[in-house]
Formats: structure tokens, C-alpha cells, sequence
């Protein structure tokens, strides 16, 4: 990137609109690349529970799925327990930050994530807790659920035993401030359905684009499809224009009505498959080894 | 007389129209031929800034708490707790000002401040391994935790930080906000961190 960067550059002045449009192509080029290199090197999210370093039985996995479900339901945080085989040189804070955000672990908007990454051959683990729950989960709680839950079952091999145990500390630090917890499940449950709001925004988007577009459509339409009974007068689909009419009154009817765009669009969850509901994370967390 | 007085009206009408029928395509148009790139792209580097400013101060808040703690159990160590509380007098100092981002000299001057405080809180963390008993303490532990965490949110944001202003300073040279920015805004490139920097890395600490 740092060498065809200036290349472009310089063949942009020597080359006019050539140069500008070549310069536009490299620079969209070295833009995809580094995205393409990342996402190969990603795992997929099958799953709350994605164990692709083969560390977790699929008994105690199936019971991990369900409670993470079940907090899931209650809570609407999404916890992510991920195992990969290596991180292939990286540092795990970077990995972890950069999967998160690519599963989009948390509702958007809330934030409410955490993923709970072991790298097996790296011998590393991370808890990567999103936005909105690192006044919940601080850094010090992320760090005391390593250390003296994590770290001392994997020392004696049991993977399935301490994923399982964090887990189980995760879900009592996040319900440590129940009216918080509840309040958050209120806020995310609306999810799915129509939202009254979108309804309401597009139905006024339909009204303003037929009275917007269908001026023009009768103003211009019928000189053109319509049959002329005179001059300036018109008949179309059985309705009869006289544009000498309405210059006669002085104003014409047409304004300008400018509409405000002011509804967002908001994902909503998928009802099958798991899958991240869009939320964020700045790094907050701990990491440590065994 | 009425017929040709509706004669003289009708071209007018008629004259009118295209330029009624090409605002009303082109209006909606507008906001897609780039002229909010520019704005946009600026206002979200601009926000990455604010983010890698709020974790610097974080970091900032969390050092007199750390200094004290440390006191208590390595007092001697005195230079080195003297470089952490010089080193964040500095960085604090260094005052933040709007056009700092298209000033080179203004944001190399943060950046090195800040550098300076991260290594010289690398070297007191180095220190603290001598201390069995520091290490142990509670307050410490939570310290380190929250120091820890903060130089993380720090490399993200910081990161975070990068990829706007790229994103950015590649919509000031590219087609066709590069109209807009040489027509309208004038805009300068933002600075970018140098990726080499040892601040990109946060502070290892050995578990074992």
C-alpha cells in the first residue's frame, strides 16, 4: 500500500482523467484488500458456542448453548464462548477485538456483548466485553474470572470445566445489578415485528410521494397519453385536464414540501440461526495465559 | 381575445415544467452526488479522535491512584515513580486544540507526549515484578487491571482512529468527493499515527 500509493499519485498528474481513474481504482483496491486478508483468517459464528480447537465436549457444549440461550432470553446480552486452535502470531487483544466486532456480538445500539476467546496452542485466553456492559463486567471482574476460575482448570486440562465455570461467573457478574439487567431485556425486546415507528415513517412517505410525484405525473402525463379536447384541456383515464384553468388563478397549487428522512432502519433479529444483532466492543476486558 | 391569451400563457407553462420535472428528480439526487462525503467522513475521524483523546484521559486518571499505591510499597524506587508523574504532567499539558489534526508539529508533539507516558509506565510496571507483597495487594491488583484494560481500549481506539482518517484523507484524493473537497471545502488531509510506534503495543504483564 505504501509503494502504490505514490505511483497513483503521480500518474494522476501526468495522466489527466486516466490518471484520476486510475488513481481511483488502486486506492478502491487497497482499500478491499486488507478486508479480504481479515476475513479469511475469522471463523464463522455457528454458534454461541463455537469450538473449532475441539476443547469442549459436546455434552458440556449443548449445556453451554442452552444456558447462554436461556441468559440470552432473559438478559438479551449475547454471550459468545470461541476456541481456536491458533492465533497465528497475532496478539489474542487485537483477534478478539477484531471477531467481536465482526460477529457484531450485542444488540445495536445496546452493545451488550462478550466473547469469551481461548487459543489453544497459544496457550491465551481473553473475555472481550462490548460497550454497553463494561460498567457491568469491568476490567477487574474480567481479570478475577481468568485467574481464579479459568486459569487453574485449564492448568489441570479440564477446558469444558473452566469455559463453563466463567461462563457461569459471567452470568452472576452481568445479573450482579438486576434492575439494570431487566431494564436493558425491556429496552431490546421489541425486536422483532414491526415497529410502530417504521410504520408510521413509511406511511408518510407514501402519502408524500403520491402527492409529490402525482402532481407532476398530472401535469405532464396527460399532454402527453392524454386525448386533446381543446386547447389546453385533456382527457385521461376518463378525467378531464384544463391546465387554462389553473394559470388563470393567479398561484398554482404546486409547493414544496421537503420531507424529513427521520427513520432509521434498526436489524432485527433472525428468528433461526444465531447470529450477532450488530453491537460493538473498544477493547474493554482482560486477557491472560496458562 | 380569450384564445390568444390562453396562446400567450401556455408556452410559459410549458417552459416551466422541465425545470420543475428535473428539480424534482435531481433533488432527491442531491445527497448522492458526494457532497455529504466530505462532512461525514470528517465528522466520524473527528469522533475516532475524541475516542483516542477520552481513553488517553482515562488513562491519565487512573496514573496519581496507581503512583500512591505503589508508594506504599516500593518508596525507594524513586526515579522511576518521579518519571511516571513527570511523564503524565507532560502529557496532560499538551493542549488540545481543534486544528490539531491538520497540524503536523501539534500532533506530533501529543503523540510523543503520549509515548513518553506509556513507556515510562512500562518501565514502573517492570519494577513492581521486585515487589511479592505490591503485587498481592488488592488496590494494585484492580489498578493493573484497569491499566491493563485502558491501554487496550487505547490501541483500539486508536486504531480505530487510523482507519477513519484513511478513510477520510483517501475521500479528499479520490473521485468524486475530490470535486467537492477542491470546489467547496478546501480541506486539509488529517495526521495519522505512525504504526510503528510503541504505543500500538500495550505493556505485557507475565502471569506465571
Amino acid at each position: 500500500m505504501g509503494t502504490l500509493r505514490p505511483l497513483a499519485m503521480s500518474s494522476a498528474k501526468a495522466g489527466g482523467l486516466t490518471g484520476v481513474l486510475l488513481t481511483s481504482f488502486l486506492l478502491t483496491l487497497c482499500l478491499l484488500l486488507p478486508l479480504a486478508a481479515f476475513a479469511q483468517t475469522l471463523p464463522a459464528l455457528t454458534g454461541r458456542v463455537v469450538d473449532n480447537a475441539g476443547l469442549v465436549d459436546p455434552v458440556a457444549e449443548a449445556a453451554l448453548v442452552q444456558k447462554l440461550e436461556a441468559f440470552e432470553q432473559k438478559s438479551s446480552d449475547q454471550i459468545v464462548v470461541a476456541t481456536i486452535a491458533s492465533l497465528g502470531g497475532e496478539a489474542i487483544e487485537p483477534f478478539a477485538n477484531r471477531l467481536f466486532r465482526a460477529w457484531g456480538l450485542g444488540q445495536a445500539g445496546e452493545d451488550n456483548g462478550i466473547l469469551l476467546l481461548v487459543a489453544r496452542d497459544d496457550r491465551k485466553m481473553r473475555i472481550e466485553v462490548g460497550y454497553g456492559l463494561e460498567g457491568t463486567l469491568t476490567d477487574l471482574h474480567s481479570r478475577l474470572i481468568i485467574e481464579n476460575t479459568m486459569v487453574p482448570a485449564f492448568r489441570a486440562g479440564d477446558f469444558a470445566g473452566g469455559i463453563s465455570g466463567a461462563v457461569d461467573d459471567i452470568i452472576v457478574a452481568l445479573e450482579g445489578n438486576a434492575a439494570e439487567l431487566e431494564a436493558r431485556a425491556q429496552r431490546n425486546q421489541q425486536t422483532t415485528g414491526w415497529d410502530p415507528d417504521t410504520l408510521i415513517v413509511a406511511l408518510f412517505f407514501v402519502v408524500w410521494a403520491t402527492l409529490f410525484f402525482g402532481g407532476f405525473a398530472f401535469a405532464i402525463l396527460p399532454r402527453i397519453y392524454g386525448r386533446k379536447l381543446g386547447p389546453g384541456r385533456y382527457q385521461w383515464l376518463g378525467m378531464t385536464f384544463d391546465y387554462n384553468a389553473r394559470e388563470g388563478s393567479g398561484s398554482s397549487g404546486r409547493g414544496w414540501s421537503s420531507g424529513s428522512s427521520g427513520g432509521g432502519w434498526s436489524g432485527g433479529s433472525s428468528g433461526g440461526g444465531f447470529s450477532g444483532g450488530g453491537g460493538s466492543s473498544g477493547g474493554g476486558g482482560s486477557s491472560g495465559s496458562w | 381575445m380569450p384564445s390568444r391569451f390562453s396562446l400567450v400563457q401556455k408556452p410559459a407553462a410549458f417552459r416551466l415544467l422541465p425545470a420543475f420535472v428535473f428539480l424534482a428528480f435531481a433533488l432527491p439526487l442531491l445527497s448522492a452526488c458526494g457532497y455529504n462525503t466530505i462532512p461525514t467522513l470528517e465528522e466520524q475521524a473527528k469522533a475516532a479522535w475524541s475516542e483516542v483523546l477520552n481513553q488517553y484521559q482515562r488513562r491519565a486518571d487512573l496514573i496519581p491512584n496507581l503512583v500512591e499505591t505503589v508508594k506504599g510499597y516500593a518508596a525507594h524506587e524513586k526515579e522511576v515513580l518521579e518519571g511516571v508523574v513527570e511523564a503524565r504532567a507532560k502529557a496532560t499539558q499538551v493542549t488540545v486544540s481543534p486544528d490539531m489534526l491538520t497540524n503536523p508539529e501539534a500532533f506530533k508533539a501529543f503523540q510523543e507526549s503520549q509515548s513518553g507516558l506509556t513507556s515510562a509506565l512500562s518501565r514502573l510496571l517492570a519494577v513492581v515484578e521486585n515487589y511479592p507483597d505490591l503485587k498481592a495487594n488488592q488496590n494494585f491488583l484492580a489498578l493493573q487491571a484497569q491499566l491493563e484494560g485502558t491501554e487496550n481500549r487505547i490501541a483500539v481506539s486508536r486504531r480505530d482512529y487510523i482507519e477513519a482518517v484513511r478513510v477520510y484523507n483517501t475521500s479528499l484524493r479520490t473521485f468524486p468527493s475530490i470535486l467537492w473537497n477542491s470546489l467547496w471545502f478546501r480541506n486539509q488531509p488529517f495526521q495519522n499515527f505512525t504504526a510503528s510506534d510503541e504505543a500500538m503495543q500495550p505493556p505485557k504483564v507475565d502471569f506465571n
